[in-house]
């Protein structure tokens, strides 16, 4: 009960309206009420115009045939495919070019990052140049470049540039041999997983020496020729069982083999180059937050440059620079959503283009499509927050 | 209560307000003082703006008719330029009154999303264009070509069902706009361009080397294109249907734009002075004034004149009226009875 019934005996009670504890509840019933209200009245709104239109809604059309094709597909996408399965096919197309985009776009960041704060001249200077210009144009500005750019500079199939036998590079794309397997090809990838593992123990029980005794063991060469030793020594072992299927021109094009679709190296160009520099700011950014003095006190123990780098001002700069870097991680996934512009088959170009237009259910496809890209920062977040934790100082 | 939970209220009554059933698009029309027509960003002889943002053409023509039919003054439309996959979202949210853009009438577009078409301005059909230098001479011929085209139409879908009937192989590259499906054509990525036989031979033209390409012979498919509007509006479908017949029953009987006061004053024929307003009360029923078809045939012309000037003969299209010709003429544009 209220505190103010607890005065002298018997005084008057004030009124339940002007009792915070109520006030606060009351308010808070009166909110949730109307929230309620305004969601149900959208809901209800939307299904009464959808009705009155003759509109058709649900999610039933997923199981329809859809009727097109992709041009770039990681499952089988055959002629009786449903949007379901047009669906799945954009989405890993989305997944795809993001997963790309975003390991090259934290490779070029950390260098061009690094080097703008080399103490060679040409060498800073190339990165400040680098990073003011991509930055600063827009992103669809970029893949148009690098789409009717590289297209018209390219040559046609019949004239394709072979820098190698089997590989060729031409206005439709970058062919490349495709293995194909035969039997007994199941050991060369348990050797890889193998050569993972071995690489992976070696560098435990390194690091355990090392803090033990004080001794150094190079694990990363014993390491890279485990994951690269395992795999070609099975593959010798059962006779190679695998041969190259080379590209060939039939007609207008090649055939066969693995290929790159301009579309797809166009937006994967300028998203990592567009978002590598803005990476190469969060990781200066994070390197100048490291104070002076350690690093010059990793100078004063006699460690050399790079040592210095990776040993002293990296780890702690980590820990100013993820938060950022999430953020980055983020606008790199759903600025993949301009790959529309020029064809790439990602979500937005295949469920938010063909499918929406070929269905004509905009509000459950654009929700579709919402809680997609929704689902897909969470988990970036999620996965980063992790990492966050897992790098943040712990304070004893 | 206080002040912020009477807020709430308020707010609420006032979205409820604004809950009216939206059925009468003519009214609407009428209040606002203007038809909002979609159409395409730029189809020559379909709907392309000139350097003033003027826009002209066919589907154009279909929008000012109508606007002539309402307001007796075909100058009183907006356009909205609509993507092939921006157009039924547009339509169907409001957006505008009428979508008058190259569309092709099909069933599925027809029941279950909320369309209605009106008619058919022009009866096209899907081709192909290529370049010379590849040597193809027939659409049998293209056998692993990759084809660029826009997204969001139904020609991906034709494109899909040719290819798979003749057991050939392509590539497909969808663009999100038509400018840049051809800009891709153009700079290489594809061996062949399709859509419809007409904005083929747009398309072409505008090319910098027009002589260096080819439409292929075949036609693919039927593309009846006709303007649409939302379900559930008898009333406004009705205008935008009968200023469609309006316009090709002047043609059968011979009023043009330049006749048209005349035969409306002197004409002996009962059918004419039906289609003008000079006898009986047609156009009350529809809520239109009674000489709404004589307002649309003196502004924009009649169906045969629409055609020459945009697309036919007096355009630099040059397109033959072929299956367009009227009825009696061996092609398929006709008007039910104007009684």
């Amino acid at each position: 009960m209220a505190k103010d019934g607890a005065g002298a005996g018997g005084a008057p009670r004030t009124s339940l309206l002007y009792d915070p504890a109520f006030r606060s509840i009351a308010f808070q019933i009166v909110l949730l009420v109307a929230v309620v209200f305004v969601g149900w009245y959208l809901f209800h709104n939307t299904t009464q115009n959808l009705a009155s239109r003759n509109i058709a809604s649900g999610f039933g059309f997923l199981g329809q045939p859809a009727g097109f094709d992709i041009i770039q597909a990681l499952v089988p996408y055959g002629q009786s495919a449903t949007y379901g399965e047009a669906f799945l096919v954009a989405l890993l197309n989305t997944m795809l070019i993001s997963a790309i985009g975003i390991v090259l776009a934290t490779i070029i960041g950390f260098v061009v990052g690094i080097a703008r704060l080399s103490n060679n001249w040409i060498v800073s200077r190339l990165a400040t140049v680098y990073v003011e210009t991509l930055r600063n144009i827009p992103l669809l500005l970029q893949i148009f470049f690098w789409y009717f750019a590289v297209l018209r500079t390219l040559p046609g199939p019949k004239q394709s540039l072979s820098p190698f036998e089997g590989v060729y590079l031409n206005q439709r794309g970058l062919y490349m041999p495709v293995p194909l397997t035969e039997p007994g090809f199941w050991t060369i990838p348990v050797a890889l997983l193998l050569g993972i593992a071995g690489a992976v123990g070696v560098s435990i029980w390194a690091r355990r020496r090392l803090m033990a005794t004080g001794k150094p063991f190079h694990s990363f060469w014993v390491g890279l020729a485990l994951i690269v030793g395992l795999p070609v020594l099975a593959a010798l072992a059962t006779g190679v069982p695998f041969t190259f299927e080379l590209p060939q021109i039939k007609g207008f094009n090649f055939q066969g083999g693995l290929v790159l679709i301009p579309e797809f190296m166009a937006v994967l160009f300028a998203l990592s180059l567009y978002t590598a520099s803005f990476i190469a700011e969060v990781v200066r950014s994070g390197v100048m937050a490291v104070s002076k003095g350690q690093s010059e006190a990793a100078h004063a123990l006699g460690l050399r440059q790079g040592l210095t780098l990776r040993l002293v001002v990296i780890p702690q700069a980590l820990r100013v620079m993820i938060p950022p870097m999430t953020s980055q991680y983020l606008n790199l996934l759903k600025n993949s959503s301009l790959g529309a512009a020029v064809g790439y088959p990602e979500l937005v170009a295949v469920v938010a283009g063909t499918v929406l237009n070929q269905t004509g259910q905009a509000i459950e496809v654009i929700a579709l499509t919402m809680a997609v890209y929704l689902t897909f920062s969470l988990i970036i977040s999620l996965f980063m927050n992790w990492y966050n934790a897992r790098k943040a100082l712990v304070e004893r | 209560m206080n002040k912020l939970s009477q807020f709430t209220i308020g707010a609420l009554l006032a979205l409820g307000t604004v809950t009216a059933a939206q059925a009468g698009t003519l009214d609407d029309v009428k209040k606002k003082g203007f038809v909002q027509c979609g159409v395409s960003a730029g189809l020559a002889g379909f709907s392309a703006p000139d350097d003033k943002g003027n826009y002209s053409g066919i589907d154009v023509d279909v929008c000012k008719a109508v606007a002539a039919a309402v307001f007796g003054d075909a100058t009183k439309v907006k356009f909205t330029p609509l993507t092939a996959k921006e157009r039924f979202t547009a339509l169907q949210s409001g957006e505008v009154d009428l979508l008058s853009r190259n569309t092709t009438w099909t069933l599925n577009r027809d029941t279950a999303q909320g369309l209605s078409f009106a008619g058919v301005t022009y009866y096209d059909g899907q081709g192909f264009m290529v370049r010379k230098s590849l040597g193809v001479k027939s659409a049998k011929e293209l056998d692993g070509a990759s084809v660029c085209t826009e997204t969001g139409t139904t020609t991906e879908l034709n494109l899909s069902d040719y290819f798979k009937s003749n057991g050939l192989k392509y590539t497909v590259v969808a663009l999100g706009s038509n400018s840049e499906a051809v800009a891709a054509y153009d700079s290489g990525r594809c061996d062949a361009y399709t859509t419809d036989a007409s904005g083929l031979y747009a398309t072409r033209i505008a090319l910098a080397k027009p002589d260096d390409h080819m439409v292929l012979p075949e036609i693919i498919s039927k593309e009846p294109l006709g303007p649409v509007v939302r379900q559930g509006d008898s009333q406004w479908f009705s205008v935008v249907k009968w200023s469609l017949f309006a316009l090709v029953a002047a043609e059968e009987y011979g009023v043009t734009a330049a006749n048209v006061d005349e035969q409306k004053a002197s004409s002996a024929n009962p059918e004419v002075k039906r289609l003008l307003g000079a006898e009986g009360e047609f156009g009350t029923p529809m809520g239109l004034p009674n000489d709404w078809a004589y307002k649309i045939v003196k502004q924009i012309g009649n169906y045969g004149e629409m055609f020459d000037r945009n697309v036919g003969a007096g355009s630099p299209l040059k397109i033959d009226r072929g299956i367009n010709a009227r009825w009696n003429k061996g092609g398929l544009q006709s008007a039910p009875p104007f009684r």
